[in-house]
């Protein structure tokens, strides 16, 4: 009984873990966002800043995982938990460096004329947020079903971000002068949809997770 | 999990309703049918079905009391001589019943060997504690054929290189370790088809475990191997099917992968994830 109270306490900080972790993430990515539409240089460096923290909570994470299959020896549901975290810990530390990438676009557009408008950035910046907490919610709650709502939500990023690149691709014909800054509005576009395919990647671990069933590449 | 007999498990997918294959086109080498044992009144077995394939490595898991150690020794009637002891239901060798009018207990007992948990070697040399299966059943023709059958189970047992220097010393001037490989080597000796093994493992250092369990693997190329733990990695280790029991009653028997990752019945979870009781 003593081995399985200790298990559960463990796995318990794992789920803290990766939930503030999930936290941080996702709050780069907004902040970066909002260092990006509304000229917050600052708020881009504290974006820039923070992430050396992210990344002292993925090494934590992992430690933890490594030492609980070391030590307690997790089968079945914890097993699959335990991988679980190990494998979301690095794709939520990707999250936050896109959203450092962003932050790094903000830093060096907001030296420039405001290049009018961001299109559907903002917009898609919203719901990958939004894709991002849910798949957080799913994962912690191991809820599934959430997971796969969540999942589908990925084509509404993929139709923003071909519409984005047209329009870019638009104003750079159109107006030479804006290239540079339409081409960094660009590779915010990218960074966004990768997180979206971040999200994707949380939601079919939580599948496996919850139901042990490998949704991976069926959607 | 790459033996012929074998039929490897896809992975579980999504679509996938079915339950993954499970070696039914395996041949069963033990079928076993509606078994209820009892000691005098006590019913220690209920209703248990379990078909075990040829040549896999089949572990029995489950709390202390809940008859594996029992179920195994129904496998070459080593409860006969427990007084009071009865079985009902059929268990089957290769189609035929164990426990049908007219079975030749020793025959059946060559057929299906065991090793125990306490090594038990006889006070007599290591060639002579191999040899006393073949001699007692008089299995061999001539001096060299009996030397030969003790080198090649020596072999078998993977202990051949460490005593073949020494083969008539004392067996009880080995470690405990070997002793037990030389146990194994006495049963593999009579040429068994199906090997039962009870906590084999249980009083030997990692070292020595590591060396029966590779044993093991290495045994189901040639025979059925039906083994009980209490150590759950071990079972996970060796084993290609994992049998659960509790209190009498065989709970789930799937494939080892599918069972320590995705168990089909909660109470399986709860044991090998150690939340029972």
């Amino acid at each position: 009984m003593e081995h399985h109270r200790r298990l559960d306490d463990e796995l318990n900080v794992l789920r803290d873990r990766v939930l503030l972790l999930g936290g941080e993430a996702e709050a780069a990515l907004r902040r970066a966002m909002h260092a990006l539409t509304e000229r917050d240089s600052q708020a881009a460096r504290d974006v820039l800043a923070g992430d050396d923290r992210i990344d002292q909570l993925e090494v934590e994470i992992d430690r933890l995982c490594i030492d609980v299959i070391a030590l307690r020896q997790p089968a079945a549901r914890d097993l699959r938990f335990v991988v679980a975290v190990a494998k979301v810990t690095p794709i939520l530390e990707r999250v936050a460096d896109h959203a450092c990438n962003i932050a790094r676009v903000a830093i060096d557009l907001n030296d420039e004329p405001q290049l009018k408008p961001y299109f559907d950035l903002p917009r898609m910046a919203e719901v990958a947020s939004s894709m991002l907490r849910a798949s957080l919610d799913a994962f912690t709650g191991g809820d599934a079903a959430e997971a796969r709502r969540t999942i589908v939500r990925d084509d509404e990023i993929d139709v923003m971000y071909e519409r984005l690149f047209r329009e870019l691709i638009d104003l750079m014909v159109n107006d030479p002068a804006a290239t540079p800054r339409a081409a960094r509005l660009l590779f915010v576009a990218k960074h966004l949809e990768r997180v979206a395919d971040y999200v994707t990647d949380i939601c079919e671990l939580t599948v496996y997770m919850t139901e042990a069933a490998f949704i991976k590449h069926s959607y | 999990m790459t033996t012929a007999q074998i039929t490897v498990r896809a992975p579980h997918v999504e679509g996938d309703k079915e339950r993954p294959a499970r070696r039914e086109d395996a041949r069963a080498k033990i079928s076993v049918r509606g078994l209820n044992f009892f000691y005098g009144r006590a019913q220690a077995l209920f209703q248990i079905a379990l078909d075990v394939p040829e040549r896999i490595v089949m572990a029995f898991i489950g709390p202390s009391g809940c008859g594996k150690s029992t179920f195994l020794r129904t496998l070459n009637r080593m409860n006969d001589t427990i007084p009071g002891a009865r079985a009902e239901g059929r268990v089957l060798i290769d189609g035929e019943d164990l426990y049908a009018p007219g079975v030749d207990v020793v025959e059946l007992r060559r057929k299906v060997g065991m090793v125990f948990q306490k090594s038990n070697p006889f006070p007599k040399s290591i060639f002579d504690n191999v040899a006393y299966g073949l001699r007692i059943n008089r299995l061999t023709g001539s001096k060299g054929e009996l030397n030969d059958r003790v080198e090649q189970a020596l072999r078998d047992a993977a202990l051949w290189n460490e005593v073949k220097d020494r083969l008539k010393s004392s067996a009880l001037g080995l470690s405990g370790g070997q002793q037990q490989r030389l146990c194994i080597a006495r049963a593999l000796a009579v040429r068994p088809e199906v090997v039962l093994m009870d906590e084999p493992a249980s009083a030997l250092d990692p070292i020595a475990t590591q060396k029966i369990e590779e044993l093991i693997v290495e045994l189901k190329r040639q025979y059925t191997i039906v083994i009980v733990t209490h150590n759950m990695q071990q079972a996970a280790r060796v084993s290609d099917q994992t049998a659960f029991f509790w209190l009498g009653k065989l709970v789930e028997v799937n494939e080892t992968e599918k069972m320590f990752t995705n168990p089909d019945e909660k109470l399986t979870e709860d044991y090998i994830t150690g939340r029972f009781g």
